[in-house]
């Protein structure tokens, strides 16, 4: 019976041989992830309630990325919480303020294709872009699993994005996702798992594919994954992961998807979201002149070494005006040093950008990135529901890097594409 | 489970968990009523001051978008709300509303409930019944997974 991957690796963690759409199953976890936020204080909470010890040490990952960075007396208590939790239960993966978790998961070699794993965060959708069935659960669920490694699910049905033609200079991973949200709505896939694939996601780099298989979130999807290939290999290899299986973990040919949807992406322009939700998305031009106070590259969408390294494309040589506000938080260490090394972080802060640590900060207004009342900001991250960044009275448009870095040199929403190329 | 009855807060469509629980409003460290009160302070500061053990949260369309945080779901069930009437739910939502004990009802009919209606639903059989306007609904628990788009096609 022909299956997507989706379906290959429910089965395989239900240990069945194929499962239905619809169907519900339970799964055996390969990996489980939780940060700060909902881990050691929420779900570890109830695991201990129950009395019973973590059922698997080697499978379970503890990041702390949330409430970092701070002199707040919660925040700390919230750290020492979370490091008296992992000692006490001698939990062996444990990743301390490196970067957001999303990022940091599949950089510490812990992700390879065909695992199924549960993340205690909506956007854990992220390691999908690995050939993986990821998906984000809450914190009663993920008690559950660090119980007993086990969760029930529903088959989901598989949508097959096909993204044919080359993106163009200037378009990026991002303005892919924020077109099907504006086009779709940010419950236009609920439940479903969406399967990016086609040219144009063939010759996208893996952290490119990281932002579309993270914003799955934004379009209610369950799961969002990309085939493994090559490329895969080469980064998970990169990244420290062993046993790489590219070849089983695929789509079989004639798989039953719900239905394809295409994008050309020889036309597709940059996008831009509107205040307050990503599905107000809608071509960069829509926007061109709106003024901004603040520009922000940050979060596990949109700070990847790769998202600095376009918006250092545009930056290279320019500056934003005087006094505008513009922040970079790398969205790990690593990438924060690599960039570094390249020289990208220099360009960011020779352009008058200011880098911040690293951390999810500005994407749920914490720290310097916070947008201030009636402040109007653009920034790579992936949503800006009122109150999300700041306060109720602030605005907050989202875009790719590109964008994001353009629109910071003109203190207002620009297309990157003017600074790229022939219009350059 | 017994019937529930009582006032209806009645929202529209994607009602998100940052509304619900805005970041900063809980510490997790122990007393949820605290963060309770800024549940929806943005978009109704009036919600969490009035309601009452037993109201009932009406919502259309992906009722819970967002974040996986618990609190969402733990605040209004803090607040007092007993059950959850919406046209459909986003999955994360959906489970821990099940999980923390508030039951979560699919009801097509959930947009025509006005807010401070009467509202009773009997979990089990899944019957709503609208006092202040004197009709009947269907709740259910299961979710339909094909809506398709929640925006009119492009
Ligand atoms: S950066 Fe933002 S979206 Fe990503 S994990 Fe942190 S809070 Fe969530």
């Amino acid at each position: 019976m022909p299956l997507t991957l989706a379906e290959k690796i429910i089965a395989k963690a239900s240990g069945r041989d194929s499962v239905t759409p619809g169907e519900i199953v339970t799964c055996h976890v390969d990996l489980a992830m939780m940060h700060d936020s909902a881990g050691p204080r929420s779900a570890g909470k109830y695991l201990d309630e129950l009395g019973v010890p973590v059922w698997d040490l080697d499978k379970l990952v503890v990041i702390t990325d949330h409430y970092i960075n701070s002199d707040d007396a919660e925040f700390n208590a919230i750290q020492t919480h979370a490091q008296g939790w992992v000692k006490d239960h001698n939990v062996k993966n444990f990743i301390k303020e490196q970067g957001i978790c999303h990022i940091v998961l599949p950089e510490s070699g812990h992700v390879k294709p065909g695992q199924f794993i549960v993340g205690g965060d909506s956007h854990s959708c992220t390691g999908g872009a690995f050939g993986t069935f990821m998906v984000g659960i809450g914190a009663t669920e993920m008690a559950g699993v660090l119980a007993t490694g086990e969760i029930w699910v529903r088959v989901p049905e598989t949508v097959r994005i096909d993204v044919r033609g080359a993106l163009r200079p200037g378009v990026s991973a991002k303005d892919i996702i924020l077109k099907l949200c504006g086009e779709y709505g940010i419950m236009g896939f609920n439940y479903q798992a969406l399967e990016y694939a086609g040219t144009a996601v063939d010759a996208m780099s893996v952290q490119e594919r990281m932002t579309l298989a993270n914003m799955a979130a934004e379009l209610g999807a369950k799961a969002g994954y990309c085939l493994p290939d090559e490329k895969t290999r080469d980064q998970l290899d990169a990244w420290g992961a062993t046993d790489i299986d590219i070849d089983t973990w695929r789509s079989d040919a004639d798989a039953p998807y719900k239905k394809t949807i295409t994008i050309d992406g020889d036309t597709l322009s940059p996008q831009v979201a509107a205040p307050s939700s990503p599905e107000n998305a809608g071509p960069v031009e829509d926007h061109l002149g709106t003024k901004l106070d603040q520009a922000y590259l940050g979060a596990c969408t949109g700070a990847k070494l790769d998202d600095l390294r376009m918006a250092a494309e545009i930056l290279k040589g320019r500056k934003v005006p005087a006094g505008f506000k513009f922040m970079v938080a790398p969205s790990s260490i690593p990438m924060g040093e690599q960039a570094r090394a390249e020289g990208i972080l220099d360009i960011i802060e020779a352009a008058g950008g200011q880098v911040l640590p690293v951390g999810c900060g500005g994407c749920i207004g914490l720290g310097a990135a916070r947008l201030e009342e009636n402040a109007v900001g653009i920034s790579s991250t992936n949503r800006n529901f009122v109150g999300r960044a700041g306060p109720k009275s602030s605005k907050l448009f989202l875009g790719s890097p590109y964008t994001v870095a353009a629109s910071a040199l003109k203190g207002e929403i620009a297309d990157p594409r003017e600074f790229l190329g022939e219009g350059a | 489970m017994k019937t529930i009855e009582g006032r209806a807060w009645a929202y529209g469509a994607n009602i998100d968990t940052d509304a619900l629980a805005p970041i900063g409003s809980y510490s997790g460290t122990g007393d949820l009523s605290v963060g309770a009160g800024q549940c929806l302070r943005d978009l109704d500061p009036n919600f969490a001051k009035s309601v009452v053990e037993g109201d009932v949260f009406v919502a259309t369309d992906n009722m819970g978008i967002g974040s996986s945080r618990e609190m969402a779901p733990m605040f209004l069930h803090t607040l007092g709300i007993r059950c959850v009437l919406a046209h459909s739910f986003a999955r994360i939502f959906y489970r821990n509303c099940f999980n923390i004990g508030l039951p979560a009802l699919v009801c097509a009919e959930a947009g025509q409930i006005k807010m401070g209606d009467v509202i009773k639903v009997d979990p089990a059989s899944g019957k709503v019944t609208n006092e202040t306007q004197g009709t009947t609904y269907h709740a259910s628990r299961s979710q339909n997974t094909s809506w398709g788009s929640s925006k009119p096609a492009a």
